[in-house]
């Protein structure tokens, strides 16, 4: 290894060595021995450190803990010598990540490295940053990467990194490119005629295009020469043909940026881009040679997809289809899995799913292919082009396959049958034959779901009532059943069971035998369900059997002092009832229908879909651009949420409050409980001393029968129960009022988190108008719901929020455009009302939207001459005001006149000949100003920071006013950071800005949203 | 995002080169290397290239007594990249002559050298192999 021994000896060791254990200790002998040479830092050579950060590369990629030594592997990159700086790039960009420490430590060097002349210390600073740059790089460097790649002067291996680098720090900050000045140049790149330039470029526009595709428009039909250039002309050196192809990687590029436009408009770019299509789709021949065939391939399929997302003419599209029913009856098995998974994305496009359909027995068969890759495309297929008419086929097949399918296809497979069992079944009883035979072919992998649906079914439609009992029998007939298939039958023979007396075997006697033999073997959750059966089966009978009954009251005497609560509670209950004559038939008289609603299966479904391999083609397909590019990295949420706040169940373990709760929620008491829910309950329960404040019309005394009805605890949880309304707060993720802060100073960034949803915002500005887009990210796989947005505006700003839907699918994002104009000036804030529901939970935020009067000011530098005519013209107040302003954060002079150009009033340098002072100008817009020139004037008192004398100026006294409250706030408080103390928001208000300068009277009176926003 | 990682097993599961371009915690990375190996060595000639695991779909190719393995996002082109992985061999070939796993364990630096002309963030920066290999033979030649 380049002469490097020790490392070769080290590695040569660990190849030896017989055992993991071995090769434990020779790694720990090392680390110890990288340790001490790093301690003794004087006598270590740049040759050395090199030779022991290669270690570490080792040991890490070794998959062992190195903990230590970062900084020198960090410290390389200064080193002045290629060899070693590039080991400390390399090692670095693989240790540690964008938040690391040491790696802002490096941010100068890699700074120089990136401007300095030597172009190979640049390729390697430009790598380091494309990899693993953050934030903080993509704020400081932006500018310079740009300049690289757009520069005439620098050779094409420095610029094709720059532009993934500069693909890096868009992702990281959006900000870094500015689509305005930047479209033109990046449609100027794509005449590059350096391919590794072209290639790079080709990946940068994706992402940029993904974002905002109207702005690149420009680059659409650049696109389409480049697929000229390489798949018609050939026009490519030979070094970049690959087994005879041009490029198939930036042909497969380009066709992939051209997806994220919507359409072609103009026809003769069109013509050009179908030529080139259809000439794939012909001129793609199968060769022998596996490389030359899959490169051609690869170029194919890519074709395929960008003619599904064009909705080419039909003719084309049925060419499409034919070439996939071709590819999934191939025999290599690449093609064979590709064909299917293009066949599936076909399905989006109309028209077509009656030439797939064909190809149902072709599928069918893949579903049996030895290779489980290719099973779970045949399976994603076969679900999405079922409907009506080929339900019952693919139904069985799916059926049949689950006793072979492997466990780890087995649920989503039996959810998958559920789901196409309920939304096509052709009739009724079909449906509770499928979900029987899934019951009972792979019961351990049919979630409750499953199982409660069938019964809300049945229970809804009084035809299936007596098959479903029969069916339910026949099972109980198998010598071993699943415990789910036991709770399902013992459920439906409890409320119809007794529609099968006349039929053999079918009494109530008999039915209550064959499924007590079954109860010594159950788990718990299923003793209840059987004894709420046990009732029902006695009540039916009448006249009553005095056998039975002394049978079933054994049973429910020996559980009456059982340990669990839940069938201790049943067991003495359904005693004491049953011994009640009239009044126990009413109580457990049969379940009223369930109210309509959606399957939970189809929303558990389409949780599935978004998170299994759906969710990157539709997002490709709707156009929508990519979360990660606007928000942060949205943390997929798994598992239960998080603890809430209010713990509205604490007091559940009590029997009197669960009595209560049940009771109440319930709200279906008989008449043996005289107990009527407390008209107030909700009310009660939102109230924040909900649990304490026990409503006092209950008894302590009261011993009120609960759950009577028999229904399984698990069915009423699903179906039943009216969801109770509970304002909750959730867990915050970060502060409130730090985002807002931040987002006043920048346009785009997150507003709200908390462990359900991200809000992030994005926005525009251009004079007195605004535009914002509120992005809704549901973190969750369960879909939030009751999503309410209302805008609160102050009386200054016109606003306009597109709806919010109602719901946000599972692990999707919204966009809700809002619209801003500016009428006067003003400081007020806009608030947002936020609500919505997860599970029973309501959440509800008022949040601040940063539409603050900086963001309609813009930046305006003043030269002396400009400057002062118009500073002496506005004679004095109420145009011009001037203020001391004591209790100053101190600041040095440059960080102030950063803190200035952040919110857009211009610092002028060297127009005050005292260099204690700033001057400072800006144009603030607004529908009465119009665009309207403000002047600024800061005289500090260098022995004291804490104090200063402003004086600001406009042509409008209002604006004036404002202005100069607003720099006073900005002076006197800390905008961002380090207050992090503020308590965390509850549920309604969020905590209050460090400090808050009370609106002005007049807005005060008459406006709810300033209201508001004082009072936040 | 393409690429998501590359990763140079051999038939025994041990690893000889791995490179993220993603930022995984040491466990996670054992973890889904030690799980993606299970799965890819399993497999026998008849079956496909792909594999779909969590939500990466990995694209393997053997050679020899090595497995070639790339974990990329669910809508990358998969052919695409199986033919880069051969494009990487077809580099590697063209600089150690008859490239084999004690290259690659051996020069694991160059190893790195090359991936980095050849990868970056995830997105494929240049396919020459000449272009690839000059930096590399700048080095050598320096020494």
């Amino acid at each position: 290894m380049s002469g490097m021994r020790g490392l070769s000896v080290f590695i040569s060791d660990i190849r030896n060595c017989q055992n993991k254990e071995a090769e434990r200790l020779r790694v720990d002998k090392e680390l110890g021995n990288i340790r001490t040479c790093f301690k003794n830092e004087k006598v270590l050579t740049p040759y050395k450190k090199k030779k022991y950060v290669w270690k570490m590369l080792y040991i890490h990629m070794l998959g062992y803990d190195v903990d230590f030594g970062h900084m020198e592997a960090v410290s390389l990159i200064s080193a002045p010598k290629y060899p070693e700086k590039q080991v400390g790039y390399i090692v670095t960009s693989c240790l540690l990540n964008e938040n690391h420490d040491f790696l802002r430590l490096a941010i100068n060097t890699v700074r120089n490295d990136i401007i300095g002349r030597n172009e190979t210390f640049q390729c390697l600073a430009l790598t380091l940053v494309g990899n693993i740059g953050g934030r903080d790089f993509s704020e400081s460097l932006a500018p310079d990467v740009q300049k690289l790649l757009i520069s005439s002067s620098c050779r094409p291996l420095v610029r094709k990194k720059a532009a993934l680098c500069l693909l890096r720090l868009f992702r990281k900050n959006p900000d870094a490119v500015n689509v305005d000045g930047w479209a033109d140049r990046m449609a100027q790149l794509l005449d590059e005629r350096d391919l590794g330039v072209l290639t790079s470029s080709t990946s940068l526009l994706v992402a940029l295009v993904s974002n905002n595709h109207e702005a690149y428009s420009s680059c659409l039909p650049k696109c389409v020469k480049i697929l000229e250039r390489l798949a018609r002309n050939q026009d490519v050196p030979q070094e970049y043909t690959y087994y005879g192809i041009p490029s198939p990687w930036l042909q497969v590029k380009a066709m992939r940026a051209l997806q994220y436009f919507p359409t072609i408009e103009d026809p003769s770019t069109r013509k050009a881009l179908f030529e080139v299509l259809q000439r794939i789709l012909m001129g793609t021949d199968v060769v022998k040679n596996v490389n030359k065939n899959n490169a051609s391939h690869a170029v194919l399929f890519e074709a395929l997809s960008l003619v599904m997302h064009l909705d080419a003419e039909k003719e084309m599209m049925s060419q499409c289809v034919a070439l996939l029913g071709k590819f999934i009856s191939v025999r290599e098995p690449n093609i064979r899995y590709l064909g299917l998974e293009n066949m599936t994305r076909m399905l989006m496009v109309t028209d077509v799913q009656d030439i797939i359909k064909k190809h149902q027995s072709q599928i069918i068969t893949s579903l049996k292919d030895p290779d489980i890759s290719i099973r779970r495309r045949a399976l994603d297929l076969l679900y999405g082009m079922c409907d009506v008419s080929n339900a019952k086929d693919i139904v069985e097949e799916l059926l049949q396959y689950l006793s072979t399918a492997e466990f780890s296809m087995r649920e989503e497979l039996s959810l998958k049958a559920a789901i196409l069992a309920e939304k096509f079944a052709p009739d009724l009883s079909w449906y509770v034959d499928v979900i029987l035979q899934l019951i009972d072919k792979a019961g351990d992998f049919v979630s409750d779901d499953i199982w409660f649906r069938v019964v809300q079914f049945v229970t809804n439609n009084e035809d299936l009532q007596p098959y479903a009992a029969s069916k339910a029998r026949e099972y109980l007939d198998k010598i071993a059943i699943h415990e789910t298939m036991l709770k399902v039958s013992a459920y439906i023979l409890g409320e119809y069971g007794h529609l099968l007396a006349r039929q053999p075997g079918c009494s109530a006697s008999e039915l209550f035998s064959i499924l007590h033999e079954k109860l010594p073997t159950v788990s718990t959750p299923t003793i209840p369900i059987l004894l709420s059966t046990y009732a029902k089966l006695l009540m039916h009978t009448q006249p009553p059997d005095p056998e039975l009954q002394k049978k079933i009251w054994a049973v429910f005497k020996k559980y009456e002092s059982c340990i669990d609560v839940e069938i201790q509670q049943r067991a003495v209950e359904y005693f004491e009832l049953s011994k009640k004559g009239a009044a126990f038939m009413d109580v457990l008289a049969e379940m009223p229908k369930f109210p309509e609603r959606q399957s939970s299966l189809i929303r558990k479904a389409e949780d599935v879909e978004d998170t299994a391999d759906q969710s990157a083609i539709k997002l490709r397909a709707q156009q929508q651009p990519s979360n990660a590019l606007v928000l942060a990295d949205p943390q997929p949420v798994d598992g239960a949420p998080p603890p809430l706040k209010v713990p509205i169940v604490s007091g559940s373990t009590n029997p009197e409050s669960v009595a209560r709760s049940v009771s109440q929620a319930y709200g279906t008491l008989s008449s043996i409980d005289p107990q009527t829910p407390s008209p107030d309950l909700l009310s009660d329960l939102l109230g924040p001393l909900a649990i304490e404040a026990a409503p006092g019309a209950v008894s302590t005394e009261q011993h009120g029968p609960i759950g009577a009805e028999g229904v399984p605890e698990e069915v009423d949880g699903s179906a039943i129960v009216p969801v109770e309304e509970q304002t909750n707060s959730v867990e915050l993720i970060g502060n409130i009022a730090e985002r807002f802060h931040a987002l006043c100073l920048k346009d785009s960034g997150v507003l709200y988190e908390d462990p359900h949803i991200q809000i992030g915002i994005k926005a525009e500005w251009r004079g007195q108008h605004g535009r914002l887009v509120l992005f809704m990210g549901n973190k969750n796989t369960s879909p939030l719901t009751s999503v309410q947005a209302l805008i609160l505006p102050p009386a200054h700003l016109k606003l306009d929020l597109s709806p919010v839907p109602d719901t946000i699918p599972p692990r999707a994002q919204v966009q809700s455009p809002l619209e801003v104009m500016n009428i006067r000036p003003s400081r007020d804030v806009a608030v947002l009302d936020f609500s919505y529901k997860f599970g029973t939970n309501m959440v509800n935020a008022k949040l601040r939207i940063p539409a603050t009067l900086n963001k309609f000011l813009q930046p305006l530098q003043l030269t002396s001459e400009e400057f002062f005519p118009q500073w002496r013209a506005l004679s004095g107040p109420p145009l011009k005001l001037q203020e001391v302003v004591r209790g100053v954060r101190p600041l040095a002079l440059p960080e102030m006149a950063n803190l200035f150009n952040s919110f857009h009033v211009t610092i002028c340098p060297g127009l005050d000949p005292n260099p204690n002072n700033l001057v400072a100008s800006t144009t603030f817009y607004s529908e009465s100003t119009g665009a309207m020139l403000c002047l600024a004037r800061i005289e500090t008192d260098p022995a004291d920071r804490t104090q200063l004398r402003m004086t600001v100026g406009s042509g409008d006294p209002a604006l004036t006013f404002e202005l100069k409250e607003f720099i006073k706030e900005q002076l006197i408080t800390i905008p961002m950071g380090s207050r992090a103390l503020v308590p965390a928001a509850g549920p309604g208000p969020a905590p209050a800005p460090p400090v808050a300068q009370p609106p002005s009277p007049a807005a005060l009176a008459d406006d709810p949203g300033a209201l508001l926003a004082g009072l936040l | 995002m393409g690429i998501r990682f590359i990763l140079m097993v051999n038939k025994q599961g041990q690893t000889r080169l791995a490179q993220y371009y993603e930022w995984l915690t040491l466990e996670e990375r054992r973890a889904l290397e030690g799980e993606i190996v299970r799965k890819c060595l399993a497999r026998n000639d008849q079956q496909c290239s792909f594999v779909e695991h969590r939500n990466y779909k990995i694209v393997y190719r053997r050679y020899a007594s090595l497995f070639f393995m790339v974990g990329v996002d669910d809508d990358e082109n998969e052919l695409a990249i199986l033919e880069f992985i051969h494009l990487l061999v077809e580099t590697m070939d063209k600089h150690f002559g008859n490239v084999c796993e004690l290259d690659i364990m051996f020069h694991l630096e160059k190893a790195h050298f090359m991936l980095e002309e050849m990868v970056m963030n995830g997105c494929i920066v240049e396919t020459s192999k000449a272009n690839i290999l000059s930096s590399i033979q700048l080095m050598d030649k320096a020494h």
